[in-house]
């Protein structure tokens, strides 16, 4: 895989892209926002410094996933009422993307989803039922979150959100979805919980004392 | 749990965290590497704003009642499912059903790879409890009628218990919003030795899957010192003692009983029931002073050692004779000496008609080998009886079924106990349930087994 080496407009260190698709990376010197066009990298905006975090992942940690492996390039950080959330942008080594989100230490694998004619955020309520991919999801809950901040390499532009929504939904066969509606035209991802142990980690994060 | 490598991104490795409580000074360890949403202020009791670099008080509790201890100290460690967990926060709380309020404890434990896992304990009988990944399929219907169940990763549960549960004592770390006195919806179904516990708070349900531990598992894993409390009765999901399937257990009882009947019928059908003697002699009275005994005909046995039946009737009413027989092998002289009593009698009393004993008499004498026989008889009878007729019938190798009906039983008994212990054992379970067993016949778990 190629790995397009370019120069941060900031502060002129090198960024190297994992993800030949990334759209988006942070420099991790001077923590710019660099969008990519079509002849360089553009800073939109800066990231403030990250909230303490407990996830056991983080960029470059390796996994396996089913038969793929994969390797964490980027990630999103929320928080909610309860507490915060990561969404760890992964790269198979297939060429795919995926989302491997860490709640509390609750993993969930999913991909973006190519369903149309989602509900509008007015129109979903928990305990509703829909069918996509011939599986029934129920929603679980509703989270109204709060954009923290992010890391390394996205696939979208995403830097300048606030308050955005989101909508789980469970099945009874372990699968797992999400109605991300950060933008104005809802977003699907679907997937499944997976074990921690399944996912053979490696280069996690050490804990003192652990 | 440890990474192999060293962080690459340079993050610092997080540590547990040392603060001091905002309200009196003391302080407050964070575990949880920033999982933790509250902290409870060891000493003064105000719940604190774990995200909070200030820690602000959201909540100063009083402890109603004396100081409640968790039976594992904050801060220990022990191995469950071949993870370490370090124990992070301890609640108390409460219910009150029909008047009596119910207490037991919970404790979330902590590892930062694999996140959170709660135990509970309930008067010594303990949970290992997680949060379901997967969604249960409950009745619309939710709850309260006896049937009623939920579907779990492809079993079923049986609803149990719905109750107000109240959050009364607080101590450590909490990955949500904890606050003292709040309210909980938890309706609980069990599939021994699991439980499915539902916890409606405002709107949203959170499911947790619980497995029954023993207190001295609880202690093995903590290496806590001393002996976990008592278990105090049943528990909703604490697996029978009755482990044996008893579904099974009937089921090869019912073989064996067919066994054992075909193996009667092949006896029977084997038995040569050979009728070598009938006679019919006359007792009387006058003749039977001093020695009155006297011999019948020689018969013959052949083939095989077997059984010989000698069977008696005489027409008796309200009235005994008693036969003194013997068994005699010409050839050898070896000898059977048996007596045997015919009596029958009758009457009437307050209860009605009554009688007691029959005009038939049989007995089996075992292993007769072959060869010529006879019979000496000697017959007394009741002194008020003048004389009798009475019948004597030899049938060579008879089929015995004593002993069947004795491995009937040794079969049946140790079936009908197992199923005994399970439907108590059920029964004490389902007592403290929403749905208490009313008598034997509304019963419908009492085989403590999967319908």
């Amino acid at each position: 895989m190629t790995q397009p080496i370019a120069n941060c407009p900031n502060c002129g260190a090198k960024i190297v892209f994992r993800w030949s698709n990334s759209v988006q990376t942070v420099c991790e010197f001077c923590k710019s926002i660099l969008v990519r066009t079509d002849v360089d990298l553009k800073k939109v905006g800066q990231v403030a410094d990250l909230p303490p975090d407990s996830s056991p992942i983080q960029i470059n940690t390796e996994g396996q996933y089913g038969s793929k492996a994969f390797v964490v390039v980027g990630r999103i950080l929320y928080a909610y009422d309860q507490g915060g959330w990561n969404e760890w942008h992964v790269m198979m080594n297939d060429g795919t993307s995926a989302w491997l989100s860490d709640a509390q230490s609750e993993y969930a694998l999913s991909l973006s989803s190519k369903v149309q004619n989602l509900p509008g955020i007015a129109q979903v309520h928990v305990g509703q039922q829909f069918n996509w991919s011939n599986q029934r999801y129920t929603v679980s809950v509703i989270t109204p979150a709060h954009y923290r901040g992010v890391e390394g390499e996205l696939p979208f532009q995403y830097w300048d959100k606030t308050d955005v929504t989101f909508v789980d939904l469970r099945t009874e066969s372990g699968k797992f979805a999400t109605l991300d509606y950060s933008d104005p035209e809802p977003a699907l991802y679907l997937g499944e919980f997976v074990e921690f142990d399944d996912l053979k980690l490696k280069n996690l994060r050490s804990f003192e004392g652990w | 749990m440890s990474a192999g490598t060293p962080p690459l991104s340079g993050l610092p490795k997080p540590q547990a965290k040392a603060l001091n409580c905002p309200k009196c000074g003391a302080a407050v360890v964070l575990r949880s590497f920033g999982q933790a949403e509250t902290v409870v202020c060891g000493s003064c009791r105000c719940i604190l704003d774990a995200k909070d670099p200030n820690l602000a008080i959201l909540q100063q509790f009083e402890a109603a009642t004396r100081e409640v201890k968790p039976l594992i100290p904050l801060g220990t460690r022990g191995k469950l499912r071949g993870t370490d967990y370090e124990v992070i926060g301890f609640q108390r709380r409460s219910a009150k059903v029909e008047e009596i309020t119910y207490y037991w404890h919970e404790y979330v434990l902590f590892n930062p790879y694999k996140g959170i896992r709660y135990l509970s304990e309930y008067n010594g009988h303990w949970n290992d409890i997680s949060i379901c990944k997967t969604l249960p399929n409950v009745d619309r219907a939710f709850l309260d009628s006896p049937g009623s169940s939920a579907d779990y990763l492809g079993e079923s549960y049986k609803h149990f218990q719905t109750c107000e549960a109240i959050t009364d004592f607080v101590l450590g770390e909490f990955p949500w919003q904890v606050r003292v006195g709040e309210h909980a919806a938890v309706t609980d179904f069990v599939h021994p030795p699991r439980v499915l516990s539902g916890e409606k708070l405002d709107k949203e349900v959170t499911w947790s899957i619980g497995e029954y531990l023993y207190g001295r598992e609880v202690w093995e894993i903590f290496k806590l010192p001393g002996v976990p409390p008592e278990p105090m009765g049943v528990y909703e999901n604490q697996p029978s003692p009755v482990t044996t399937n008893i579904t099974g257990t009937w089921v090869a009882f019912a073989a064996f009983a067919v066994f054992l009947l075909a193996l009667m019928a092949g006896f029977d059908m084997r038995a040569k029931k050979e009728p070598v003697l009938h006679e019919t002699y006359q007792y009387n009275r006058a003749e039977a002073k001093g020695e009155a005994s006297f011999i019948t005909d020689v018969f013959q046995l052949t083939g095989h050692p077997s059984t010989v039946e000698v069977k008696t009737f005489a027409p008796v009413s309200n009235h005994w004779i008693y036969l003194n027989y013997a068994l005699i092998n010409q050839d050898t002289g070896q000898a059977w000496d048996f007596g045997r009593e015919v009596s029958y009698y009758s009457g009437y009393d307050s209860d009605g008609s009554w009688t007691e004993g029959k005009q038939n008499d049989a007995v089996v004498i075992p292993s007769v080998p072959p060869g010529h026989y006879y019979l000496r008889i000697e017959p007394e009878a009741d002194p008020a009886l003048p004389g009798i007729p009475y019948t004597v019938d030899v049938t060579h190798d008879v089929p015995v079924f004593g002993i069947y009906g004795i491995a009937f039983v040794a079969l049946l008994l140790p079936a009908v106990i197992i199923s005994f212990r399970a439907y108590t054992f059920e029964r004490s379970r389902w007592s403290e349930s929403d749905h208490p067993p009313m008598d034997f016949s509304n019963m419908s778990s009492s085989s403590g087994d999967d319908e």
